[in-house]
């Protein structure tokens, strides 16, 4: 008897308001909407870094950060890391990962990783699998690069390459340049067909793989969207669905920059110094784009793109869910739909992201609409989930015994089974350290609370802290950390900090690249 | 240029840094193999493709040296020093991608039968010497693992 398959989509920097079914207002996404009424709707999943490399290791070896390694972007995960979808090709199931992998740095003029070496040889990694997936098609933010979509419009559509924004500037640093109507920054107007454009490629590259198999087989595809991240470049045809000057201002902007400031000055004091522009202590984040500089209108055109494209991911979704009902197996998927972290958008007058544990970064869509052959109830859980979660999830799935290597405990099916499996808090860490610039933050979420504390370093001095209320600050407004009416609850969070977190991994793994 | 810190000192006080277009990487290994060793292999610079992943070959001639990266990129490098009593070997290049870059090798003797092995990368721009400089430390570490293979 066939096994249950394994869709596991996942996006890139998408706010879990986004999405209809999480209260968003803005993009229609239907088809996500549905897999969350007939399956599980998690209302506190939290990836276990805001940046990309380190949370997609997570999900991909259900390890924290400190254990697996990947300690801030541009370093690579051991090709030796475990893996889930390693576990799964193991016994039985066809693999493939299409679209954004980035388990080890972009930036590689030396083509060193085996991800950026990926295309010349075609689909089939070397050896027959990397990392667990037997298939590769991958794709980036950008029409540039080695990777198999910019290659493939390089040699089929050279004349649509242009028309994309330029992630990286002349410095290769993340690009500040604005454009749109309203001159913000990674913003631009693309010409190119939909047909063309990554995220339809990606649906296309994954069709493609679900026919090449045989309807008997098991398997695992993790098709993955580099959208709605920035560049905010949709087609241009596309983006006529929202008009901007109609998109009403997120809850966590405050339009007068008096106030905006206020909040900004009581949070640690890296958030100012951004704000300002006088410390750009990451990588992901343009080093020329003084945020304080952002305008009410900037921060409507860039929402409005940002769901043109989750409107984008949702209908391409819509293509592959088609495709595998036609090939007789909607019955028998179970579809996970989630994202590496969120993104500022315009909450408290930032974009992009950075060493700022808020809701805006941390609370990320999380979807699970088990196969129909499990008779699962649909469900809403309000408990706190991690994506460390994820690999024990699909382990589960498959009715594998999760291997020991494990650090997330399988996503619980409501809020009776989180409290009956210990589902109470989930950990998020940021390390960077970037041209003589150093921030070590930990997180914890519980009890309907959120806490943070800064390690000493360049930036901070080790007495830093945030601490908010989620259900009477949900916005994160109000930071409570020295408040003396909320130290105990803050101390008792801070022990969990210390409690809970793993060995860290030794020797530290080395930076690649910044990316 | 610009610096991303604008600020000359840290929040409390310290300095904390001032980025400008420019940065500096130092990678280093220690290597269980006399110092004199382990410069047969990397002051010889025809044969850096041998332990640096990323360079698929190279060629000298004279002061000049041609490296043809894992991309098929060639780049061009000056050779400016190559100093066989201090043990040290530098170059300078300039490509597309970089619009300067300073490498600096030293082999420095721990005792009869190790070394320590630095790898400078100074660069314009910033990201390319921590791009450069992630390629120096995974090719220490690669050097390392061939010269002390067997032990």
């Amino acid at each position: 008897m066939a096994r249950r398959k394994i869709l596991f989509i996942t996006t890139d920097q998408q706010r879990y308001d986004t999405l209809g079914c999480n209260g968003g207002t803005l993009a229609r996404t239907p088809v996500v909407d549905r897999l969350a009424a007939e399956g599980i709707r998690y209302e506190r999943a939290h990836p276990q870094s805001v940046v990309c490399m380190p949370s997609r290791a997570t999900m991909l070896t259900g390890q924290y950060p400190a254990t697996h390694g990947v300690w801030m972007n541009g370093v690579p995960l051991p090709l030796d890391a475990p893996s889930v979808a390693e576990v799964l090709r193991l016994d039985g199931y066809r693999t493939a990962l299409v679209g954004k992998a980035h388990f080890e740095p972009l930036l590689d003029p030396f083509l060193r990783f085996a991800e950026n070496a990926q295309s010349r040889v075609g689909t089939t990694p070397p050896g027959g699998s990397h990392r667990g997936f037997e298939h590769l098609e991958l794709a980036g933010h950008g029409s540039l690069g080695p990777l198999h979509y910019p290659q493939w419009l390089a040699r089929e559509h050279p004349e649509v390459v242009a028309g994309f924004y330029r992630v990286l500037d002349s410095s290769m640093r993340v690009n500040g340049q604005g454009g749109g109507d309203t001159d913000a920054p990674q913003v631009k107007v693309n010409p190119i067909d939909r047909d063309l454009y990554h995220t339809d490629w990606v649906a296309d590259r994954t069709i493609g793989w679900l026919d090449s198999l045989g309807a008997d087989e098991d398997w695992f595809c993790w098709m993955s969207f580099p959208d709605p991240h920035h560049p905010w470049d949709p087609p241009q045809s596309e983006v006529s669905r929202i008009d901007w000057r109609e998109v009403p201002l997120p809850a966590g902007y405050t339009e007068d920059a008096s106030e905006r400031e206020r909040v900004i000055d009581d949070k640690p004091r890296h958030w100012r110094l951004w704000y300002d522009g006088s410390l750009v202590s990451n990588y992901e984040a343009p080093a020329s784009w003084v945020p304080a500089t952002l305008t009410a209108a900037q921060v409507r055109e860039v929402n409005a793109l940002n769901a043109v494209e989750c409107e984008l991911i949702d209908e391409a979704l819509g293509r592959v869910l088609a495709r595998i009902a036609e090939r007789g197996w909607a019955d028998d998927v179970d579809i996970v739909f989630t994202s590496d972290h969120g993104e500022l958008q315009g909450d408290f007058g930032f974009l992009f992201k950075g060493p700022y544990h808020v809701d805006s970064l941390m609370r990320v869509p999380l979807i699970w609409r088990p196969a129909q052959t499990s008779g699962v109830t649909p469900s809403v859980v309000t408990r706190p989930v991690g994506l460390v979660d994820l690999a024990p999830t699909f382990c589960s799935i498959a009715g594998i015994e999760p291997p020991s290597w494990l650090q997330g405990t399988r996503l619980p099916s409501d809020d009776l089974d989180a409290d009956s499996r210990g589902f109470d808090s989930v950990f998020t860490d940021w390390d960077s350290e970037l041209f003589g610039v150093d921030v070590h933050v930990r997180t914890v979420v519980r009890d309907d609370m959120l806490c943070t504390a800064y390690l000493a370093g360049t930036v901070h001095d080790g007495t830093e802290g945030e601490l908010y209320s989620l259900t009477d600050d949900p916005t994160q407004m109000v930071n409570r950390w020295d408040d003396p009416a909320w130290r105990a609850r803050r101390d008792d969070l801070i022990g969990d900090l210390a409690d809970h977190r793993p060995e860290p991994r030794k020797p530290r793994l080395s930076l690649g690249a910044p990316v | 240029m610009v610096a991303c810190l604008r600020a000359p000192t840290g929040p409390y006080g310290r300095i904390v840094h001032l980025i400008t277009h420019r940065a500096s990487v130092r990678r280093e290994v220690q290597i269980r193999r006399s110092a004199g060793a382990v410069w047969e292999l990397v002051g010889d610079p025809a044969r850096i493709h041998e332990w640096f992943p990323g360079i698929g070959s190279c060629s000298v001639d004279g002061d000049e040296r041609v490296v043809t990266l894992g991309s098929g990129q060639a780049v061009t490098e000056k050779i400016i020093t190559l100093d066989p009593l201090q043990r040290r070997f530098q170059y300078v290049m300039n490509f597309p991608l970089c619009r300067e870059h300073l490498g600096t090798l030293d082999v420095i003797e721990l005792d009869e039968q190790s070394c320590l092995v630095v790898y400078g990368t100074d660069a314009d721009p910033a990201t390319m010497a921590l791009t450069i400089g992630g390629a120096t430390g995974a090719a220490l570490e690669n050097l390392r693992d061939m010269l002390e293979g067997g032990d």
